[in-house]
C-alpha cells in the first residue's frame, strides 16, 4: 500500500504542546482509519499521548471531538475508515476540544 | 543577597514571582501553560533549577512539565517531537496507570466506583535526588518517578489500606499532601480527602492509617480509623515526628509521627480551614487561615486573617496588618500557603480571588505581590543563594 499524507488540525492547546501549527501532516501507511490517524499523530508527536485518548484503553477523552467533511465522527469506532477526501488530502481530519460552558 | 522564587499554580496557568531578599519589589513571569489548570509546581531541594509542574485540563487530561533552568523554559519529559519515526520515543511522561487489579473505591452515593485517574494534585521532589519525584493523584494514589518524571510507577500498598472504603471529598478523591521525613528516607506521610492520613516506614511498600485522635462529626463513626477529611499536613524538618494538621474542622498535632493526634484549635474563631504551615526557623510557630465553614468557603467575618501560634497551637493570634479587614470573601486552598528559608522567615499565601500575599517578617506585616491572578491553587517558595 502506498503512503498517503493526511492533514490533521489540532486545537490550540494541543498545538502548544506539540510545538506545531494549527495543521500537521501525517503519513499513513496502513488502513486509513480514525484510529490509525491517531496512532500516527501520537507516533510523530509523543507529547500528545494521553491528551486525545486514554493511554491504556485508547478510548477517546470525553471532551475531545473528531470532525471530517462536516460530520462529527467522534462516536464512530476507531476502525472506521476515513473518507476519500481526507485520505487524498483535500479535507483535514479535525480534532477539537468540545465546546462546553456558557 | 539571597533571593526568592514563588511558584504559583492557578486555575488558568502558572506564574513565577521573583524578588531579592527584601521581598518588596517583585518581577512577575507568566502565564505559563496559559489556559490550563496548574494544580502544583515544586522545585527540587537538590537542584532548585529543576522544577516540576502538574498541568491539567478537563479536555486534554494530565501533562507533567519539567524545567531545568528555574522555570525559564519547560519540556514534557519524553515528549520531544519525533524526527526518526522508525525509532520513536514512548511519550510516557503523562502516563499514570494504577498497578494490578484496579478495583473500586466508594462513590458519593456509597456504591463501588472504579478507580479512574483524573489528575495530579501535588508533586513532591525527593530531598536527595533531583530526578526522583512523588506525585499525589486523584483518584487517590501515590506515584513515583525515578527518571525525572519520564515514567511513573504507582506505590500500590497505600490503596491496600481499605481503599475500597475511601470516599471522595467535595473536591474529589485527591492525594494532596506528601511530606518526606528529612531524617528518615523510608518515612513518608500522605493525606487524602476524604480517607485520612497515612504513613509508610519502609519507603512506600506498606502503609498504615494514622488517624487516631481525629474526631469528625460528619462521618457515622466520628473516631473511625479511616474516612477523615484531612485538608493539609505540615512539619518542621528539625522535628519530623511532630506533624501539624488542618483537619476539615479542627487543627491537630501529633508528637509521635501520627500515632495519636490532639486538638490544638484553642481560641481560633473557627477551626475550619485548608492550609497549615510551620515557620522555617521556629518549629512551634504555625500558621492557619480560618474559614467560616464548610458550607461557606470564605474567611470569617469578611476579614482576611492569618492566625499564628507561637506555642505549637491552642493559643492563636490574628495577623491582619496589610490584609483586607472588611468585605473580603476569598478562600485559601490547601496547597496555597508556603514559607521561605530566609533569616527573617517569609510567609506567603494565595487566594481564590487571585491575590498572592507576602509577609517578609513572619506574619507581622503583609502586602499583596499581585492582585488579579486567576484563582490560586498552590504556592511554593524557593529560597535561592
Amino acid at each position: 500500500m502506498s503512503h498517503r499524507v493526511i492533514r490533521v488540525t489540532l486545537p490550540y492547546h494541543l498545538q502548544v504542546l506539540a510545538r506545531a501549527g494549527a495543521e500537521v501532516t501525517l503519513e499513513i501507511d496502513h488502513a486509513a482509519s480514525i484510529g490509525a490517524a491517531i496512532d500516527a499523530l501520537e507516533l510523530k508527536y509523543p507529547m500528545l499521548q494521553g491528551t486525545i485518548r486514554d493511554h491504556v484503553t485508547k478510548k477517546r477523552r470525553p471532551m475531545v471531538r473528531y470532525f471530517v467533511c462536516e460530520k462529527d465522527v467522534s462516536h464512530e469506532p476507531p476502525e472506521t475508515l476515513l473518507p476519500e477526501a481526507v485520505i487524498n488530502g483535500e479535507e483535514p481530519f479535525m480534532i477539537w476540544g468540545a465546546i462546553a460552558g456558557g | 543577597m539571597s533571593s526568592v522564587r514563588v511558584l504559583v499554580g492557578t486555575a488558568k496557568g502558572a506564574f513565577i514571582l521573583s524578588s531579592d531578599g527584601k521581598r518588596d519589589k517583585w518581577e512577575v513571569q507568566g502565564p505559563l501553560f496559559a489556559g490550563w489548570t496548574v494544580y502544583h509546581m515544586k522545585g527540587s531541594p537538590v537542584d532548585p533549577d529543576r522544577i516540576y509542574a502538574s498541568q491539567c485540563s478537563d479536555w486534554f487530561g494530565q501533562v507533567i512539565q519539567r524545567s531545568n533552568d528555574g522555570g525559564k523554559t519547560w519540556d514534557q519529559p519524553s515528549g520531544e517531537p519525533v524526527i526518526d519515526l522508525t525509532n520513536p520515543t514512548p511519550g510516557t511522561s503523562n502516563k499514570f496507570v494504577y498497578e494490578g487489579k484496579v478495583g473500586t473505591h466508594m462513590w458519593y452515593d456509597g456504591t463501588p466506583h472504579p478507580w479512574e485517574f483524573k489528575r495530579i494534585w501535588h508533586l513532591e521532589p525527593s530531598l536527595t535526588d533531583r530526578d526522583s519525584v512523588y506525585a499525589g493523584a486523584e483518584d487517590a494514589a501515590l506515584f513515583l518517578s525515578k527518571d525525572g518524571a519520564t515514567t511513573w510507577k504507582e506505590l500500590p500498598g497505600l490503596r491496600d489500606q481499605r481503599g475500597s472504603e475511601w470516599q471522595p471529598g467535595a473536591g474529589g478523591l485527591g492525594l494532596h499532601t506528601i511530606l518526606l521525613d528529612p531524617t528518615n528516607p523510608l518515612r513518608i506521610y500522605i493525606a487524602i480527602s476524604a480517607a485520612g492520613a497515612f504513613r509508610t516506614d519502609d519507603g512506600g511498600t506498606t502503609w498504615k492509617p494514622i488517624n487516631r485522635g481525629l474526631r469528625s462529626k460528619y462521618i457515622p463513626d466520628p473516631d473511625a480509623e479511616i474516612g477523615h477529611c484531612v485538608h493539609n499536613l505540615a512539619l518542621h524538618p528539625s522535628r519530623p515526628d511532630t506533624v501539624f494538621m488542618q483537619l476539615h474542622w479542627n487543627v491537630m498535632r501529633t508528637d509521635n509521627a501520627g500515632d495519636v493526634w490532639t486538638n490544638i484549635s484553642g481560641n481560633l474563631p473557627t477551626d475550619f480551614g485548608f492550609p497549615i504551615e510551620v515557620h522555617a526557623h521556629e518549629p512551634e510557630t504555625i500558621y492557619v487561615v480560618p474559614i467560616k465553614s464548610d458550607s461557606e468557603h470564605y474567611v470569617h467575618e469578611g476579614k482576611l486573617r492569618v492566625f499564628r501560634s507561637r506555642t505549637g497551637g491552642t493559643d492563636w493570634e490574628p495577623l491582619t496588618k496589610g490584609l483586607p479587614q472588611s468585605n473580603c470573601y476569598v478562600n485559601i486552598l490547601r496547597d496555597a500557603m508556603a514559607t521561605d528559608q530566609l533569616d527573617q522567615c517569609g510567609i506567603y499565601f494565595g487566594t481564590t480571588g487571585g491575590q498572592v500575599y507576602v509577609s517578609p517578617d513572619g506574619g507581622d506585616n503583609w502586602s499583596a505581590i499581585v492582585h488579579d491572578l486567576p484563582r490560586v491553587l498552590s504556592i511554593e517558595v524557593q529560597t535561592l543563594p
